[in-house]
């Protein structure tokens, strides 16, 4: 296959999840149509009871019939799931019963209306949002909707028809639906059937036939439905291609850009973009370039809104930040391998068109290189008239108390002037405009601009009237004078309008600043926390802080949201809210507040995801209620992201500790039954063997041979009884519940037991104790000291050759007192050295069973008692066990009896 | 047979009490058995045995119990079984007037050696005059101590100490018993006392005092002198 034929691996990819994604959800089948009384809702019933005919369980969940008695009877023989009431504004309104249809689970639901509005206090906005749920639980959904409420044809429809279509849905439902059956009438048919009374009620039949329903916006309408019906046909042939790797007419990869503003003109940008993008199959996306001139808060939710319809329609959205939207659209174009960029004409009355420098679209365009410029014009919205016409200066808002500051101060400043003059002749009205024009200066760096427009008037008002010749009128008699006034008027104002620049510059930069840092911050924690609860700790403080708001975060339990919340947040989550991070968490979508779903909780709830899975939802509550702005909702995005991911590292990070302790153990499990089921089988054998040769009679007569046998059974028996108490060592160490009950004791005495204790076994071997004269009493567990000892002792036996002797020494060496036991054997290969002191370990030239507990056992009692055990190989002789025991406190004094 | 001394073996695990009963009869002791603590003191009281052997773990009663039952009314001594680690219950068994204890597994040598001296304690007869040990020689009438032939320097409290192992020889004595008995009552937790006094002891009198065989040290209990 050569490379022109090869499908896009992302194209493919997005193909397969697509049908991946539809295999376990429910399938969409949409009847559309061009208008209402098409008999979209009719034809949709047939199918429901054609379903039903084929056995299949179906559901009416919401169907409106409108009055209409052909419809009403369909509904006959289907069961319909009773309206859920809710009490909205005083009014009992009825909405379709989500909740119940779910519990319901029938195998195909009809639900009425696609673009129907909810109630506020339904779960979600829309219904659409209710049907993708239905989908997402398996639940196959017919439903019906007309050509004009998709959102990209919502301007078509109003220009063609003259009506604001308030009720939209978004085109991408259209790429969820499995099929699309257009119910397809001729305008002819349809306003017959409008005459007929099969549409509307009489008294609104002329109404609507004059409006809407006139032969010529139904053929426009119609053309739009076929179209619309055409190219989602289209891209499912496209979809089929792209999975059977059929060799099609792949595209170039095209990529378009819109430019989006506050302006209410974008969302029509916003909407003629997605056609073009759909039609070329392009990507596209929406940008939006941050200026440091300031927002009104009216225009930022009009730009938000813009966004969140661009994203709803398809769109990435890529905000940047710089003075020169021109240059700054061009380069993120560059970055993005932009092909074609969609600009808005602006709509200036001729005279300031002529005044302005080239505009935004002219600047594009001369720099716009290979990327082709598309320039749509644009029309004020019906309805949608700002009418607001603001001076450039006047559009950051200072607060009334600025204004009242900057004239204060002008008044004070003028006041001195006053008395400087008065006092000193020789300082000049010169003087005087100088210092005013300090004070202007700032005021713009200080209040705004402004303030700072108003100081200058002012100033310069009672600097004529005041000070210039002649005083005490607004008069001006010599021409110096007058270009001076003017002079100072467009000084004061220039400097007022940078300075103010300046400082909104300065503001703009800090809340960057301030972002990064907090992003930064939590970055940091992330990577040095040590556990999650410090991660969500940090996150739940530093979101607080950068939104002031009341947060939460609900980690996820299993794979259920945790119903606590984590105890560093501030926010409490009762019941009803928990059910909305419950939604969120499920569906993996914000919920409550400013979302469409829930609107009506008091917090927003983001779900906290990662490329697998939903790890738990941040809840927020901005303490001033106000509507986040598009950056914020970017910056909790990027929190959210990176509290998921930290969640998610933690997670991963205990399931491998678990992981690991599993194996762990698994392997000290194996490790010891094989080793303890070999050293207790060796004595078991012994004793069961030589108790039936002394129950045989003949061997049992034999005096020599029953005394070796019973001696047999002894050293068994001793065998078991030392393994028994290694055993129960290692269980106490192992399990942390070993605690030395430290006293007072001679070491030397301990060693005289352990080598009492294994008298028989050292049996024909030399033995030397050598104990120094210095030796101070140590704090120690007797018993488990003399265990260590004894174990030592043991080893050196049965690691070297018998009759090899065996030394100890013990000595004080500064502030510890050491032991050291010295065999004679070939002592301890590198190998030995490393692991000897390992659980299991067994030397190569162990010469009999053992469990390799001893040595482990040894350093960890020795260890408990805050002193060290060592191996090496003494010079001249074999292996070199060392205790070092910490002997730094002085015993308590002694005194005689008194007798 | 029949006039050998009476045992009261009390263990409630059968093949203890069978392998008691077949070494003590084989070495001429009356032996009578019972599995309950409860019924331990009844017998006692019935058989009015010469030794008790009472295991400390018992089903129905702790051992320590019943052995403070039997020394509200009886003397007889009490030989307690015990297992390793279980050296708290050991002192208190000690301290609360058992004779002696042994530690599972014990060989019969042991335990008829424990046997013995427990019996030779409760005969009241006066201790000899002069201990013998290998080549160390006690008068105690006249506080006399040789080893070898050689005359041997005690301080006033090892020989405290050695007449007071002498008095109970073969028998072991925690730390508590012998800093009461030497030093007083108020001294009962000073063990580092007795670490000092046995070992200077040792030195003097042991051949090896790194093993010593005089002096023996039970660990985590007491001292016993070899008898």
């Amino acid at each position: 296959m050569n490379d022109e034929h090869r499908p896009d691996p992302d194209a493919l990819l997005a193909a397969i999840q697509r049908q991946e994604a539809r295999e376990e959800r429910g399938r969409l089948k949409v009847f559309f149509g061009m208008a209402a009384g098409v008999g979209k809702t009719y034809t949709m019933l047939q199918a429901g009871h054609e379903a039903q005919a084929e056995g299949r369980d179906v559901v009416i969940g919401v169907v409106e019939t409108h009055g209409r008695a052909e419809t009403r009877e369909l509904l006959e023989g289907l069961e319909q799931l009773p309206r859920l009431r809710l009490e909205y504004r005083g009014a009992l309104l009825e909405e379709m019963d989500l909740d119940a249809l779910l519990v319901r689970r029938p195998q195909l639901a009809l639900v009425d209306e696609l673009a129907h509005t909810n109630i506020p206090g339904a779960r979600h906005a829309k219904r659409y949002q209710d049907v993708i749920e239905l989908l997402g639980a398996g639940i196959d959904v017919y439903t019906t909707v007309n050509v004009q409420h998709f959102e990209s044809r919502a301007d078509a429809v109003h220009q063609i028809t003259g009506i604001t279509v308030q009720e939209t849905v978004p085109d991408s439902i259209l790429d969820l639906a499995d099929a699309i059956e257009l119910i397809d009438l001729t305008p002819e048919e349809l306003r017959k059937r409008l005459s007929e009374g099969k549409v509307y009620t009489p008294e609104r039949v002329e109404l609507a036939a004059r409006n809407f329903f006139r032969t010529g916006n139904l053929t426009a309408l119609r053309e739009m439905a076929l179209r619309l019906t055409a190219e989602h046909v289209d891209h499912q042939l496209q979809d089929y291609m792209d999975i059977k790797r059929i060799a099609g007419p792949w595209k170039s990869a095209e990529r378009l850009m819109v430019a989006v503003g506050p302006s209410p003109f974008s969302e029509k940008l916003i909407r003629w973009t997605r056609r073009m993008a759909y039609t070329m199959e392009a990507s596209w996306l929406a940008a939006t370039v941050e200026t440091t001139t300031p927002l009104s808060a009216d225009a930022r939710q009009r730009l938000s809104r813009h966004l969140n319809l661009a994203r709803d329609l398809g769109a990435e959205v890529v905000a940047t930040a710089g003075d020169d939207v021109a240059k700054s659209l061009l380069r993120l174009a560059q970055q993005r391998n932009v092909t074609q960029i969609v600009v808005g004409k602006p709509q200036e009355a001729g005279w300031r068109k002529a005044l302005r420098h080239p505009t935004l679209v002219d600047r594009i365009i001369d720099d716009s290189g290979d990327i082709d410029i598309y320039v749509v014009t644009g029309d004020e919205p019906a309805g949608r008239s700002t009418g607001r016409l603001t001076l450039p200066l006047l559009r950051e808002r200072s607060p009334w108390q600025h204004y009242l500051w900057a004239a204060l101060l002008i008044v004070a400043i003028t006041l001195l002037d006053a008395l400087l003059i008065s006092r000193f002749p020789l300082i000049s009205y010169l003087t005087v405009g100088l210092t005013d024009l300090l004070v202007v200066l700032i005021v713009a760096g200080r209040l705004g601009r402004g303030p700072a427009l108003l100081a200058a008037t002012l100033s310069a008002f009672s600097w004529n009237f005041l000070f210039i010749e002649p005083r005490f009128t607004l008069q001006i008699t010599r021409a110096q004078d007058i270009v001076l006034f003017f002079l100072y008027f467009a000084t004061a104002l220039i400097a007022g309008n940078l300075a103010a620049r300046l400082r909104s510059q300065e503001r703009l930069a800090r809340s960057h600043a301030d972002r990064t840092t907090a992003l930064y911050a939590l970055a940091h924690e992330r990577a040095t926390a040590v556990d999650m609860d410090d991660v969500l700790r940090v996150a739940v403080t530093q979101i607080g802080m950068v939104f002031d708001a009341e947060t939460a975060i609900l980690p996820a339990d299993g794979d259920k949201l945790a119903h606590r919340p984590h105890p560093g947040g501030t926010l409490a989550v009762d019941d009803k809210e928990y059910s909305v991070a419950v939604w969120a968490f499920e569906n993996h979508k914000a919920a409550g507040r400013f979302t469409a779903t829930l609107p009506l909780s008091s917090a927003h709830f983001i779900p906290l995801q990662t490329p697998d899975r939903t790890v738990g939802v941040l809840a927020i509550r901005s303490r001033s209620g106000a509507r986040p702005s598009f950056e914020q909702e970017q910056l909790l995005e990027a929190f959210a992201g990176q509290i998921a991911l930290s969640i998610e590292r933690e997670l991963l990070d205990e399931a491998a500790q678990r992981n690991a302790m599993h194996q762990e153990s698994e392997r000290l499990f194996t490790t010891l039954l094989n080793s303890i089921s070999h050293e207790l089988r060796t004595p078991i054998a012994t004793i069961t063997g030589a108790a039936s040769s002394l129950l045989d009679p003949q061997l049992g007569e034999h005096a020599p041979t029953r005394t070796q046998l019973a001696t047999d059974i002894q050293d068994a028996g001793n065998r078991l009884n030392r393994l028994v108490a290694n055993l129960l060592d290692m269980s106490r160490l192992e399990s942390g519940q070993l605690r030395p009950k430290l006293e007072w004791c001679d070491v030397g005495d301990v060693v005289g037991v352990a080598v009492e204790q294994l008298d028989h076994y050292l049996a024909g071997r030399s033995l030397t104790i050598d104990q120094a004269g210095d030796v101070p009493l140590v704090r120690l567990d007797f018993m488990l000291m003399e265990q260590v000892f004894v174990n030592l002792l043991d080893n050196a036996c049965a690691y070297t050759p018998p009759g090899t002797p065996i030394a100890i020494a013990i000595g004080r060496r500064g502030r510890s007192v050491v032991i050291t036991v010295t065999d004679h054997g070939p002592g301890l290969s590198a190998a030995d050295r490393d692991h000897v002191f390992d659980k299991f370990y067994r030397s190569a030239n162990a010469a009999t069973g053992g469990t390799g507990l001893g040595l482990s056992i040894c350093r960890g009692l020795v260890e408990a008692h805050g002193g060290t055990l060592t191996a090496d190989n003494a010079p001249g002789a074999g292996a070199r066990f060392t205790v070092r025991l910490p002997a730094g406190e002085a015993p308590p004094p002694v005194q005689e009896a008194a007798l | 047979m029949s006039d050998g001394p009476r045992v009261l073996v009390v263990d409630d695990e059968l093949q203890i009490r069978r392998f008691l009963r077949i070494a003590l009869e084989a070495n001429g002791y009356r032996v009578y058995e019972t599995d309950r603590g409860g019924e331990a003191v009844q017998e006692a009281a019935r058989l009015r045995p010469d030794l008790v052997i009472l295991d400390i773990g018992l089903p129905d009663m702790d051992g320590l119990e019943v052995l403070r039952r039997l020394r509200e009314w009886t003397p007889t001594p009490v030989i307690m079984l015990s297992v390793r680690d279980a050296d708290r219950d050991k002192v208190a068994a000690l301290d609360a007037g058992a004779d002696d204890y042994l530690t599972k597994p014990f060989s019969v040598d042991e335990l008829l050696a424990r046997l013995r001296v427990a019996q030779r304690h409760a005969r009241p007869e006066s201790a000899a005059a002069v201990f013998t040990q290998g080549d160390v020689v006690v008068d105690l009438s006249r506080r006399h101590v040789t080893k070898g032939g050689g005359e041997v320097k005690l301080t006033p409290t090892e020989y405290a100490l050695l007449r007071l192992l002498i008095q109970h020889a073969g028998k072991v004595l925690t730390h508590r018993q012998i800093l009461r008995e030497v030093w007083g009552p108020e001294y009962m937790d000073e063990t580092h006392y007795l670490r000092v006094y046995f070992g200077q002891l040792r030195q003097k009198l042991e051949d090896d005092p790194a093993r010593p065989k005089l002096i023996l040290t039970e660990a985590g209990v007491g001292y016993r002198l070899a008898a």
